[in-house]
């Protein structure tokens, strides 16, 4: 392709083609912004019309029927470097639209909204995929008053916030002050010995207040463990692991993030330590630590971790 | 009627994927001059060539391509402006008016001197589909999608085919030598990868055929013409199932496809030879573009007219007994010309 012609074929101010009847009432039609199909003998609808049915090469009959505006898409293909001849500036889709009411399909292009340069296909953009005409405001009686097509509407967003102040209590309030100073508090159960960390100052499986106070280690091992793909500000990168960690001296484990590991080698039994932040950035709060890195030890194994799961 | 008409010489350009700074008339004129050397025949019944005048930009482009064929006194000649295969198909029925024994048919096009995707959407239809300007690899890509959702076949299976293609295009001295698919490539035009959509080349090919005994002289095995057949799909691709090959399968039954051995498919991208290769009902053990097919090289307005000549080959050298050769034409294979050859007339 050459990149600057020193021959240019062209018609100043574009061919003039007469359209005929049929395709003359569609560009009508479809100035007024209404999409218009033509019966053929056989009672199928061709849109767009042609004066001859393209199965038999009959004449049409003379009965139109409108049709859409909505349609499905019957194929796609994805444009994700837009040429300088297409209807879009952007990556779009062009697509075969079947409009309701019609049994044949009409070619345009699909804006499925705003997606940089090179992007892959969108994954809502699928065949059978419904869609409507985007119409321009001041139409001519040509193809593009349809500018494109547009996706039916299926979802909205509903802005969602309210605001709270929350305290933490008083029994996890303490844990907390421990956390302050680098320390991992918990509770032991007067009735059943478990040691529960974080603690709430009462045994959930007993039902009883608990106060004796016990500092837990910030090693601890893997019980069970997610790996989510949904970004979170708290974990470095996504895929991340989120795990129960049952600490070295609790009987509870506890929810955090484990990194410092690829997530497809993380594993049930896993050692683990505590990473924390440091010492100057701490405060009453979980975000001290990090997250829980790998330590180089050998797993546990599940016999021994088997009740904590 | 009936006349028993063979393809007796086929000859190409070493096809090249960037303008070799040659006219078509250059790039043709030692092209024409092999084959009448091969043939021994300066003047032939009749001539006729396909080619596309927008290539070149110019009017009656093609008529400056006779000059290497040599019009005076003048000669029967005639044109079409489509891909070669057609023009053979044209002398192949002017063969059979029995006044003649022998025809010269050949094909050029330089793709290397406009933008080629855009130059196939002045083929569209005019009021419905070119003014929204969508390219050759945009529509074929709308093909491929269809085929893919409705035969269960994934991209990997287009890389396949690209991947054996390219294998047989470096055996291939006329073809463009091209590197094994990149499965890390990009979309071209999604499902379509660079490597599914066929090269830009330049080249020319010629054919010569003759009928009777014209052609035993000529040719020690012809590559005999026991059917011929082209048909069409209608224009419109939202008014056809365009996951299969309608006019290629009614094509191919006229033609007498079944029980070739060797079939040359012009497929442009990879996925039209899995829609043609299950339309025209060839089986795992048919060899499928040795050549390498136009995914090696695509000179258009030839690349249908060497399938044809690709597949005569293999007649001629005594490899195969019963070929095909497959030409498409418009958009998402449109048009379909099979030419089935065998080692021995119908008889």
């Amino acid at each position: 392709m050459p990149s600057s012609p020193n021959h240019v074929l062209e018609f100043p101010g574009g061919y003039t083609r007469s359209v005929g009847p049929v395709i003359g009432r569609f560009l009508t039609e479809l100035r007024d912004g209404r999409l218009m199909g033509v019966r053929t003998a056989g009672g199928r609808v061709l849109v767009p019309p042609t004066e001859y049915d393209p199965a038999t090469g009959e004449a049409v009959t003379d009965e139109w029927v409108e049709v859409g505006p909505s349609g499905t898409v019957q194929t796609w293909s994805w444009v994700a470097h837009p040429r300088p001849e297409h209807p879009l500036d952007r990556p779009f889709a062009w697509a075969l639209i079947k409009p309701d009411g019609a049994d044949t399909a009409l070619l345009h292009a699909l804006d499925m909204g705003v997606h940089e340069a090179g992007a892959k296909p969108p994954r809502q953009l699928k065949t059978g995929l419904r869609v409507r005409p985007k119409w321009r405001a001041e139409r001519s009686g040509h193809i593009s008053d349809i500018e494109c097509f547009r996706p039916e509407v299926t979802m909205i967003t509903a802005p969602t916030r309210q605001e709270y102040t929350l305290g933490a209590g008083r029994a996890l309030g303490r844990f907390l002050e421990g956390i302050a100073e680098g320390k991992i508090l918990g509770h032991r159960c007067p009735v059943c010995d478990s040691v529960i960390v974080p603690m709430k100052g009462m045994c959930a499986r007993d039902g009883v207040p608990t106060t004796e106070e016990v500092e837990v280690a910030d090693t601890g091992t893997v019980t069970t463990f997610a790996v989510n793909n949904i970004p979170d500000p708290r974990a470095p990168e996504v895929p991340f692991v989120s795990a129960y960690i049952l600490l070295d001296g609790a009987d509870i484990p506890m929810l955090a993030l484990v990194a410092g590991i690829p997530a497809d080698q993380v594993r049930i039994g896993m050692r683990v330590k505590a990473a924390w932040r440091p010492r100057e950035e701490w405060g009453p709060t979980m975000a001290n630590i990090k997250w829980f890195e790998p330590i180089d030890e050998p797993d546990v194994p599940f016999e021994r971790i088997k009740d904590y799961v | 009627m009936s006349r028993d008409i063979a393809v007796v010489a086929f000859v190409q350009t070493k096809h090249t994927a960037e303008d070799a700074g040659l006219t078509e008339p250059e790039l043709l004129a030692p092209v024409i001059a092999e084959i009448k050397e091969r043939t021994g025949i300066d003047r032939f019944g009749f001539t006729c060539s396909g080619s596309c005048d927008y290539l070149e930009g110019k009017p009656f482009a093609f008529v400056s391509a006779l000059d290497p064929v040599g019009a005076w006194p003048p000669i029967s000649e005639s044109h079409v402006e489509m891909d070669a295969a057609w023009a053979l198909y044209e002398a192949y029925v002017r063969l059979l008016h029995d006044d003649i024994d022998t025809a010269l048919v050949y094909g050029f096009g330089k793709s290397s001197q406009t933008d080629v995707r855009k130059v196939m959407t002045f083929q569209l239809d005019p009021y419905y589909l070119a003014p929204l300007g969508p390219d050759q690899v945009s529509l074929a890509a709308l093909q491929a999608r269809a085929y893919l959702e409705r035969a269960g076949a994934k991209e990997d299976d287009l890389r396949a085919v690209a991947a054996r293609s390219r294998a047989a295009g470096r055996e291939n001295p006329y073809a463009l030598h091209l590197e094994d698919p990149d499965p890390s490539a990009g979309y071209e035009v999604a499902p379509l990868r660079p490597y599914d959509v066929a090269p830009i080349t330049d080249g020319a090919a010629a054919i010569v055929l003759a009928a009777g005994d014209k052609a035993r002289e000529l040719c020690e095995r012809p590559a005999w013409i026991t059917g011929i057949d082209h048909r069409a799909d209608p224009h419109s691709p939202g008014a056809r199932d365009l996951s299969r090959s309608e006019s290629a399968r009614i094509a191919g039954e006229r033609a007498g496809a079944a029980g070739v051995e060797v079939a040359e498919l012009h497929a442009q991208f990879s996925h039209e030879e899995l829609i043609l290769r299950e339309a025209l009902k060839l089986g795992e053990d048919v060899l499928v573009n040795p050549s390498g097919g136009a995914l090696s090289a695509n000179p258009v307005m030839a690349a249908g007219l060497i399938r044809i000549g690709e597949a005569a080959a293999r007649i001629h050298d005594g490899s195969a007994g019963k070929v095909l050769g497959h030409a498409s034409s418009g958009p998402c294979l449109q048009q379909n010309l099979v030419c089935v050859m065998e080692g021995e007339p119908r008889g």
